[in-house]
């Protein structure tokens, strides 16, 4: 089921696990093109640092010298286990603590949504000179502590219980990929601190309907041997919520919308082959209600073969 | 494909599983007024500004007359074929004008309590009332100017009540539906004479005042006041004529208590660049450090003058009377103990703590720390089947009491000016926004102890909640890094002290408790 026939083609499924674009910390692991082989494990440990000056305030970009960069670090713990060749399940626990640079406003800092997922590879297939692999998938979040969402923009998440649906279509041309994946998200509505908050207009509940969204990704590179190198285009779309008034502080039911470029890269370890490092960075070139963030991220990733040795 | 199918019926599922519930608002479906009096007598309650007869509501027409009968016919033609969304705008207003309107006016204090944004030489444009669309827009609803703009709100729909209710006892006029066999009643039915109404004498009120309050709202408001009147006359509850005559007395009432503020030094309450610079010498004299804007670019202090507004019913002296001593000087043991008690607070806070932030927070945004009384006050209100008259005398205490917390907490934090926590120390880092002015002493303190000590006459058995509730706001100041212990303790007595003024004022105007 592997896309590589080369014989070092099997390492590169340690891969999986691999290139993050933290959209609210999701993993890009769900919208690659790699799969786990049946019985082996790939344990990830990855960190990731976010910087925003600019954002949008509904469509208008600004910055805010009362809050000045908003920067957060990421410690993510991720797991991704082969169940079969074309079945892979995969968890990620995250860390995060946020920070503003300027104010008089606190950070906050815990753990965020713990997530679990399925890829199934439901077809594979020659198709003119490369190779097409289709990717079904489904995703499940939800915060591992009571954490607060309604502190907007130095909360650590949004608080709500996600479901995703995701189809991937692969196409693998010599060593060139190209991978185009989307998910429909569905957010739970989320419960907030107060018993009234105001949107367009005031609600007069601690109950806050979350929008859902949309995610595109479309990545393209190389794929061979040790390494992996991709540069992605992804765009996150609400599909309801609000603009940020004039000066006013953002919520979670804002229509976020953003559209990031990026660039990641993975290696495996000729020497100690069951080790692969990966970095990778990304920025958001447009948005709406939404920071201009800059992410940078490396990690190390360490496959384990539960699999009783055959040979 | 079968796997695929499976793959896909679980997703479905998962979907099915996360599907929102529709957000239920708190006062969605409540059930219509149902007074358990008529509070006949409300015609000799002691009004707050305008005499129960100062504006003549001309005798209306016997019911016998043909133009009153032909009223009765508009009822009968606006009830046949009732709309799904007709019976729902029925439906809200029949739950009581007092009540609507008091949450309509919370949505627009949120809606307008937005700071304006610096010009670009870092000066700060301020909201005007003679040009009220140009950004900012007027007015930036914060505390003092929202809680102010309450009172006179229910202070006026009080005193136009208490004349409607005077010319109902004068006309006796009985309600549509008992005059003829036909109408429906779709609001309770009463004995209360429905000449003039009170729902139009509330919506002209309100409507009214809205050309000073809230001047951009006027079209908004307008059609509210029309959807308001024309739903109880759907409803059976009054006639055009009975409506024309309360709207016409609430919108004079109204006009009164417009001139009154308008005179009543609000409209100096920002000050000027010179009254900004001379704040500091005061404190410096007292030995405290004196309070800068701690926004970029540095924002001037919010209302200086607010404490000379005047109050509708005490006096100068009584609000001077109610200013505190001094805070605890810069340096001092004191000062150190509660600079330091903030610093631990907010260093590793609880989730609890930050829950108390959040919950009485009341910032941007949102409809500040008043409305925050009046929405409990109401959630109360709701459960005790109130007179629309009663309803408002309980608000117009409980706002009067609000307004005056105002002008006695601006006048003390503009008599000491000194500096929050987070100027002092700047490792004190807080958790919802810093207010941009003077920490003594807090807002929300004596907006809380006013606000529960006031509700708590007017409903006794709920008194030591609403104590409880007005500490935890008050402690919620010092767990969110802006207020010092002293704040807050000296501003639930002075709240307090302004309760027990309308208490006294409560026990003495005419109605029952």
């Amino acid at each position: 089921m592997e896309f590589l026939k080369k014989n070092n083609g099997k390492r590169l499924l340690m891969l999986a696990i691999c290139g993050f674009t933290f959209i609210a910390a999701k993993a890009q692991t769900e919208t690659d093109a790699l799969m786990m082989k049946q019985n082996e494990l790939c344990i990830a440990g990855v960190y990731a640092h976010n910087s925003w000056t600019n954002y949008w305030e509904g469509t208008l970009k600004r910055n805010n010298a009362n809050i000045g960069s908003v920067t957060s670090n990421e410690y993510h713990l991720m797991g991704n286990y082969g169940i079969k060749n074309n079945l892979n399940v995969m968890f990620n626990v995250p860390y995060i603590s946020t920070k503003a640079s300027a104010g008089t406003l606190s950070g906050l800092h815990g753990f965020q949504d713990i997530s679990f997922a399925v890829k199934w590879k439901p077809l594979s297939k020659k198709l003119g000179a490369g190779k097409l692999g289709v990717f079904v998938g489904g995703g499940f979040s939800t915060p591992l502590s009571n954490y607060v969402a309604d502190f907007q923009p130095l909360s650590i998440g949004m608080g709500s219980t996600n479901f995703n649906g995701r189809l991937t279509l692969d196409y693998l041309v010599k060593r060139f990929f190209v991978t185009l994946s989307s998910a429909y998200i569905r957010r739970s509505n989320i419960e907030i601190d107060r018993t009234t908050y105001f949107t367009d207009r005031q609600i007069q509940s601690n109950q806050v309907a979350m929008p859902d969204m949309l995610q595109f990704n479309f990545g393209t590179g190389y794929r061979y041997g040790r390494t992996i190198a991709e540069v992605s285009l992804a765009n996150m779309t609400s599909l309801s919520g609000f603009d940020i008034r004039r000066n006013d502080m953002p919520f979670p039911s804002n229509r976020m919308n953003a559209t990031m470029l990026g660039a990641n890269i993975k290696y495996n370890v000729a020497q100690l082959p069951a080790l692969t490092l990966q970095a990778g960075a990304s920025r958001v070139v447009a948005g709406r209600n939404f920071g201009q963030n800059t992410n940078i991220n490396a990690g190390l990733l360490y496959i384990i073969n539960f699999k009783k040795s055959k040979n | 494909m079968k796997k695929f199918n499976a793959f896909i019926y679980t997703l479905i599922l998962f979907t099915a599983i996360s599907c929102k519930k529709d957000i239920i608002e708190q006062t969605e479906g409540i059930a219509a007024l149902n007074p358990t009096t008529t509070d006949a007598n409300a015609e000799n309650w002691i009004t707050i500004y305008v005499n129960r007869d100062r504006f003549v509501v001309p005798k209306p027409l016997p019911i016998a007359n043909p133009l009153y009968v032909a009223e009765l016919n508009e009822i009968k033609g606006l009830q046949q074929n009732i709309t799904k969304d007709q019976q729902k705008e029925i439906d809200y207003w029949a739950a009581g004008g007092v009540l609507r309107w008091n949450e309509i006016m919370r949505e627009l204090v949120a809606k307008y309590n937005l700071p304006p944004y610096q010009n670009e030489d870092g000066t700060y444009p301020i909201p005007q009332l003679a040009n009220p669309f140009a950004y900012p827009l007027f007015p930036f609803s914060n505390p003092p100017y929202a809680a102010r703009a309450y009172a006179y709100i229910a202070a006026a729909q009080y005193d136009a009540l208490v004349a409607a209710w005077y010319y109902k006892t004068m006309y006796k006029r009985p309600a549509p539906y008992k005059n003829t066999a036909g109408i429906n009643a779709m609001v309770t039915p009463t004995d209360l004479p429905s000449y003039p109404s009170e729902a139009a004498v509330l919506a002209g009120t309100t409507a009214e005042m809205m050309k000073l309050l809230f001047p951009t709202e006027i079209a908004n408001i307008e059609q509210k006041a029309a959807s308001q009147q024309l739903s109880m006359m759907r409803a059976g509850a009054a006639t055009r004529s009975d409506m024309l005559a309360g709207e016409a007395l609430g919108r004079a009432v109204a006009q009164e208590f417009i001139a009154l503020a308008r005179n009543d030094n609000a409209k100096d309450a920002v000050g000027t660049p010179a009254t900004w610079a001379s704040l500091s010498n005061n404190a410096i004299a007292q030995n405290v450090t004196p309070w800068v804007s701690l926004e970029s670019p540095k924002r001037p202090p919010m209302l200086p003058g607010f404490g000379k507004v005047k109050s509708i019913l005490m006096s100068v002296a009584n609000i001077e009377a109610l200013r505190p001593g001094p805070p605890p000087t810069t340096g001092s043991a004191q000062f150190v103990k509660e600079t330091q008690e903030v610093y631990d607070f907010v260093k590793n806070p609880s989730r609890e703590n930050i829950r108390m932030a959040h919950y009485w927070a009341d910032g941007v945004g949102t409809y500040s720390p008043p409305g925050h009384w009046n929405a409990i006050a109401a959630k109360d209100f709701i459960n005790q089947n109130l007179s629309e008259v009663k309803w408002s005398r309980n608000m117009a205490l409980l706002n009067l009491s609000m307004m005056d917390a105002a002008i006695v907490t601006w006048e003390t934090k503009y008599h000491y000016f000194n500096a929050r926590p987070c100027q002092v120390n700047p490792a004190i880092k807080t958790f919802t926004g810093t207010p941009n002015f003077p920490a003594y002493i807090s807002g929300h303190s004596t907006f809380s102890a006013a606000a529960a000590t006031v509700l708590g006459y007017l409903t006794p058995a709920r008194a030591t909640d609403y104590d409880n509730m007005a500490k935890e706001a008050s402690l919620s100041r010092i767990v969110s890094g802006i207020h010092f212990r002293s704040d807050c303790e000296e501003g639930l007595k002075v709240g307090k002290k302004i309760g027990e003024f309308f208490i006294a004022r409560g026990k003495t105007d005419g109605s029952p408790q």
